[in-house]
């Protein structure tokens, strides 16, 4: 452990990240006591520029809502997007993974044929379809995303799975009894690990891009104050209120830029034999 | 080759049916009766008019029929009517199509180009501040939403510097012809190819500074240097032409991502493509419009992943042809 945080601290860039993103989590965390009214609630007259009001630091919308209200709340949606629609693209990538690498053969062969096909389909425009059929909701934002994130994940898995099943340890794990189950789950996931927690890293910064994306594109859940949702709603007065759609963006930009940093460090720090190639 | 190809191609086909029927069911999935969905009226038409639709489509039939009539208009390059607009949609994809070949298009070739040189210039200089500086940029553009740098690009260089247009294809009512129109194009294109462009240069960058550094500790390289070439040749003629089938090969998987990236910018820039028209059709719940341009997105993809696949087979002549 105390190896790990050393080589992960060794990234500088590593460490700035975690610090931006400890803010953005504190700032999640707290939006509901430092904001507790709803960030759609108009409390001042519309284009408050920012720094010019005690009380309401970044000014007002648009509507007359409070923009840094909105940031705070935001980040909490953005956060909670991005982790849990990670998780569920896990849940479906690393079984059919799994499974394609352990069992190989016509298994192998069908299971990744479905992730080709998942592969190559324009992902961001299956999402857009599969919003605008089903009502956009939180619950159906996650899936889409899920549905469209968790290709990479099959095939990395796959490709550990396939490399660790030929090793010694996993002969005598079968020799000794054990299911194939509790062979993939004991023995092989565990050390297929840390390339996994690096990809996860990864795609919780992908996933907070492509719900921005979706919500300034008017997909996302129209209940839910997100930062995509600020910016598509500023575009149409970027000549005069420039700042209300720079300010969001910058939160996302912020936020994706410090879970790359931190999936950097996490590679250096659990897969320090390889070098590092692009994601 | 040819067989290649053909396998390939076949490969293609049965994607573009899985998409097929995927899109069918979307539609039986979706809340409501498919004939509302499909006339992108739920709850508001009268039931006569929705009577009359589903005998002209044929939804009177039982499952299997509609799937079967669906595909075979698909496969006849027919992708319904839109009453929206009062046009096949097929007509409407047709005419946008050109606008976001030729974005798509520029902004691929721009950032393979800028993106290569970046990564060779980096990994020349690694970890001095050359390297520092351009890693920093592509990490930067990495995390950038493209949505936003599009809308930052029109602020800056639009509305404030005033340099370039930040809306639409051509000067409206100018009525340039010749060159004259070329340019003024040319003029509309730069913001949207740029922005659009540098979230793939940022990709293509990485990779190629990767791959650049990896074969360069190879032991050909080494003899290279051995025979006495100079850093310069071995630069170019060892190490990148080996350094670039990686990066060949991610472009090839980008193609849909780009289309993705596509749909953002044409939508902040109102190009008028196929992406644009596809946030016109969300807005209008306009279904038919929706699943049109995922079709047609998705076999431009397979398209484009083919021909990729080719240049890879001729740059590289090691490469099996497996299909």
């Amino acid at each position: 452990m105390m190896s790990f945080w050393k080589r992960f601290s060794y990234n500088r860039g590593a460490v700035i990240g975690l610090v931006i993103l400890t803010f953005v989590i504190v700032a999640a965390v707290l939006a509901p006591i430092l904001f507790p009214q709803s960030p759609w609630k108009m409390v001042q007259r519309p284009f408050l520029p920012p720094f010019t009001q005690d009380g309401l630091l970044l000014g007002t919308d648009a509507l007359g809502r409070d923009v840094l209200a909105g940031l705070a709340h935001g980040a909490y949606v953005s956060l909670l997007v991005g982790l849990v629609s990670t998780i569920v693209a896990l849940a479906i990538g690393v079984p059919v993974g799994a499974a394609a690498g352990y069992f190989a053969g016509r298994i192998d062969d069908a299971l990744m044929r479905f992730t080709e096909f998942f592969q190559t389909i324009p992902s961001f425009a299956l999402a857009i379809v599969l919003l605008a059929i089903f009502q956009p909701s939180l619950t159906f934002v996650i899936i889409a995303i899920s549905i469209v994130s968790w290709p990479p994940v099959a095939r990395l898995v796959r490709g550990e799975v396939l490399s660790l099943r030929t090793r010694e340890f996993v002969e005598a794990a079968s020799l000794s009894g054990l299911g194939n189950l509790q062979i993939i789950t004991r023995h092989i996931l565990p050390n297929a690990l840390p390339p996994i927690i690096v990809l996860a890293s990864l795609m919780v910064a992908q996933a907070i891009l492509l719900e921005s994306s979706l919500s300034f594109l008017g997909l996302g859940d129209p209940n839910i104050m997100s930062w995509g949702y600020m910016i598509g709603a500023a575009r149409t007065v970027i000549r005069t209120a420039w700042w209300l759609s720079f300010l969001p963006g910058m939160a996302i930009l912020l936020t994706v830029l410090a879970l790359n940093l931190i999936g950097e460090g996490l590679n250096d720090a659990l897969n320090p034999r390889l070098t590092r190639k692009s994601e | 080759m040819i067989r290649f190809i053909l396998g390939r191609l076949i490969k293609a086909v049965f994607i573009l049916l899985a998409i097929l029927v995927f899109n069918f069911l979307l539609i039986h999935a979706a809340p409501g009766d498919p004939a509302a969905v499909m006339a992108g009226e739920a709850g508001a038409a009268d039931e006569k008019f929705l009577a009359d639709l589903r005998a002209r489509f044929g939804l009177d039939q039982p499952l299997y029929m509609q799937l079967w009539l669906y595909i075979k208009g698909a496969v006849q390059l027919d992708l319904g009517y839109s009453f929206r607009q009062q046009m096949p949609v097929a007509e409407m994809i047709g005419d946008r199509l050109p606008a976001t070949l030729l974005l798509t298009g520029v902004a691929f070739v721009l950032s393979l180009v800028l993106g290569v040189t970046a990564g060779v210039a980096a990994s020349a200089r690694q970890g001095r501040w050359g390297d520092t500086i351009i890693s920093t940029f592509a990490l930067l553009f990495y995390a950038t939403p493209l949505f936003w740098v599009a809308l930052m690009a029109t602020l800056v260089f639009s509305v404030w510097l005033e340099w370039l247009p930040g809306f639409g294809y051509s000067t409206i009512g100018a009525g340039y012809t010749g060159m004259a129109h070329v340019l003024d194009v040319a003029k509309h294109l730069v913001l949207p190819a740029t922005t659009l462009g540098l979230f793939f240069t940022a990709i293509y960058m990485r990779m190629t500074r990767a791959s650049m550094l990896e074969v360069s500790r190879l032991d050909f390289v080494k003899t290279a240097r051995a025979k006495g070439l100079t850093r310069g040749v071995i630069q170019r003629r060892h190490i990148l032409r080996n350094a670039l089938l990686p990066v060949i090969t991610l472009a090839g998987l980008q193609a849909g991502q780009i289309f993705g990236g596509a749909i953002l910018t044409e939508t902040v820039f109102a190009w008028p493509g196929i992406g644009r028209l596809m946030f016109e059709a969300i807005n209008q719940r306009d279904y038919n419009v929706i699943l049109g341009v995922f079709y047609i997105s998705a076999a431009m993809v397979l398209l484009f992943n083919l021909i990729t696949d080719v240049i890879y087979v001729i740059v590289d002549p090691r490469i099996r042809l497996t299909t």
